[in-house]
């Protein structure tokens, strides 16, 4: 069995929000000097997700192939994903598929998951940390016409069939689908594994593949920003003009009072 | 023959009636079309669900389509699909909008493909201009603002809940009820839901939720941070948490408000002993106000808070609970 992880490489998403910058003119965000960048945290828990699907089979049953689009740095994700056990990679490296919106990277990956070619379960985040869309996990499903579950605590493969126990509002819903399909995990899966030594080690001989838009068979016009389906038009940080009120008392029960009378003054209780 | 603005929503029946967030998608959706001389349809999904489009009509709607039958009783992106693409390419659209609800986030992207066409999630802003819609969401938890276009039609966008004015109901308003003669073939729903665990989270649903009580680190344990659920009683009010709680076991970890958790809209949310970590602030920075207790002035928390409490939460707290019980009558 294969199951395919998408994950994307973003800045680290933790940062203070001063250290936020934005180039207006380029529409881009200006990368924090010396901050490094990190695997998009809801994608990591989608590598744990798989490889708590392997530690339940016989090891040699499962596949996990560590899917990501992005500039050569990505490979520091795409290691660091084989090195918590994951066994090998495919990098989408290639300028043309840069600028890409949900739709041309959805596109991109499909055609990378057709070409890497059998494959029972695709598990991605359920969204990526920086432009916190949500939209490639389900879009690669109905690309590639497969079922798509969305915000997985717990994923479990049965045979054919995928059971998934999913964060549904004030509960949980619990629905199986066919194989092959999409699911997409949230951070209720709880925490990923670390890196392992046994697996850093053994990261060096796994196999990583390098592809670009003319291996996936994409002209340059389907991908990237040019098979983009929006255009970004304006990026800023907003400026927050809240001003904290101070509510002062010589004890904390004056601080409470006068605290209850400005929540009830201002209609907030 | 569609106008330039056209706009039809999708609207979201839970139990027998309209969440509220679907009279601000309407409120939104009318401004829309009105600038360009639009109409504005809606779709509704249920089971036994006419009765509720003259409410979508009083809110706004031109038209409504009401599918209406036992496989649309609660909603499954895969039974919902196929009418609602039939019915986007036979009305054509300019938009179609949602609430960026559990729902919305999990039908609109697929939507779109299903379209080929491309989606705003989670915006907070829309307008027509120069005859071009422009939607406009956060980023980067909340750090960034991005506006885009659509190279594509329909646009289609979610609709962050409480950002926009809900459509005044005017019971006068006239409007066209279609049934929908549906084309879902049943042996295409793939995904079939086994069971439901109401509430096993303990916590009540905190995106919907008007008034959150957030307990943090300050609340320094399990009993401690019985406090926040004591002041949410009080307040009629959902519990929630930065991540420490959670990690630490003093609440379910469905509680974390942040990046790596829930992203809240309340019009109050009260952070205890929380200092605002900015994955934290990421996941309530859209609240309409934020109060703060905690024992550290500089604590960020306070540069997002409407109002702050310089003190311990165990010696505030049990003195808020009082107060507001008088109040509160």
């Amino acid at each position: 069995m294969r199951v395919i992880v998408c994950v994307k490489q973003i800045p680290d998403p933790e940062i203070a929000s001063s250290l936020f910058k934005v180039d207006e003119a380029a529409r881009k965000v200006i990368p924090v000097p010396g901050l490094p960048m990190v695997i998009s945290p809801f994608d990591e828990q989608a590598v744990e997700a798989a490889l708590r699907i392997k530690d339940k089979a016989d090891a040699d049953a499962v596949t996990i192939t560590i899917l990501t689009l992005g500039p050569e740095s990505a490979l520091t994700i795409l290691k660091g994903a084989l090195s918590m056990g994951a066994d090998e990679g495919v990098h989408l490296c290639d300028a043309a598929l840069e600028g890409a919106d949900s739709y041309a990277t959805a596109v991109a990956l499909t055609h990378a998951i057709r070409k890497i070619g059998d494959h029972d379960l695709i598990l991605t985040g359920r969204q990526a940390a920086d432009w916190d869309a949500g939209v490639v996990g389900c879009g690669i499903a109905e690309l590639l016409d497969i079922p798509a579950v969305t915000l997985a605590k717990d994923v479990q493969v049965d045979g054919p069939v995928v059971r998934v126990e999913r964060v549904a509002g004030d509960g949980v819903e619990v629905v199986k689908a066919p194989l092959p399909a999409v699911v997409t995990v949230a951070h209720e899966l709880g925490q990923p594994r670390k890196a392992s030594l046994r697996e850093t080690m053994r990261t060096a001989q796994k196999p990583v593949a390098v592809w670009s838009a003319a291996d996936l068979g994409l002209a340059a016009g389907q991908v990237g920003e040019a098979g983009s389906r929006r255009t970004r038009e304006r990026l800023y940080a907003p400026v927050s003009d809240i001003f904290c009120e101070f509510i002062e008392g010589e004890t904390p029960q004056q601080q409470a009072a006068a605290l209850a009378h400005r929540l009830h003054e201002d209609g907030l209780v | 023959m569609a106008a330039p603005s056209d706009i039809l929503v999708v609207a979201e029946a839970a139990d027998g009636a309209l969440a509220s967030h679907n009279y601000e998608v309407l409120g939104l959706a009318r401004r829309l079309a009105d600038g360009g001389g639009g109409a504005v349809a809606a779709v509704l999904f249920g089971e036994d669900a006419n009765g509720l489009a003259p409410d979508l009509i009083a809110h706004g709607a031109d038209s409504v389509h009401v599918a209406d039958g036992g496989a649309f009783a609660t909603y499954q992106a895969e039974a919902w699909l196929p009418d609602l693409a039939a019915i986007a390419k036979e009305t054509s659209p300019v938009a179609i909008l949602m609430g960026h609800t559990a729902m919305g986030a999990d039908l609109s992207p697929r939507l779109a493909f299903r379209l080929e066409t491309a989606v705003a999630t989670g915006c907070v802003e829309a307008e027509i201009s120069g005859g071009r819609l422009l939607l406009t969401r956060p980023c980067y938890g909340g750090n960034g603002r991005e506006v885009t276009s659509f190279r594509t039609t329909p646009a289609i966008a979610t609709v962050k809940v409480k950002s926009q004015e809900p459509a005044t109901p005017d019971g006068g308003r006239r409007g066209d009820v279609v049934a929908v003669a549906s084309v879902l073939d049943p042996g295409d729903i793939r995904v079939r839901i086994v069971g439901r665990e109401a509430g096993t989270t303990g916590s009540t649903d905190l995106e919907q939720a008007r008034v959150i009580v957030a307990g943090g680190r300050g609340l320094k344990s399990r009993d401690g941070f019985a406090l926040a659920h004591e002041l949410a009683e009080v307040l009629g009010g959902a519990v929630g948490a930065s991540r420490l709680p959670c990690d630490f076991g003093w609440c379910p970890p469905s509680y974390q408000i942040g990046l790596s958790g829930r992203i809240v809209s309340p019009d109050l949310y009260l952070a205890l002993g929380i200092s605002g970590a900015p994955q934290h602030i990421a996941g309530c920075a859209s609240a309409r106000a934020i109060v703060s207790v905690n024992t550290d002035r500089a604590a960020t928390i306070f540069g997002h808070s409407r109002f702050g409490v310089i003190g311990d939460c165990q010696e505030v707290v049990p003195a808020l609970i009082a107060e507001i019980r008088k109040i509160k009558g």
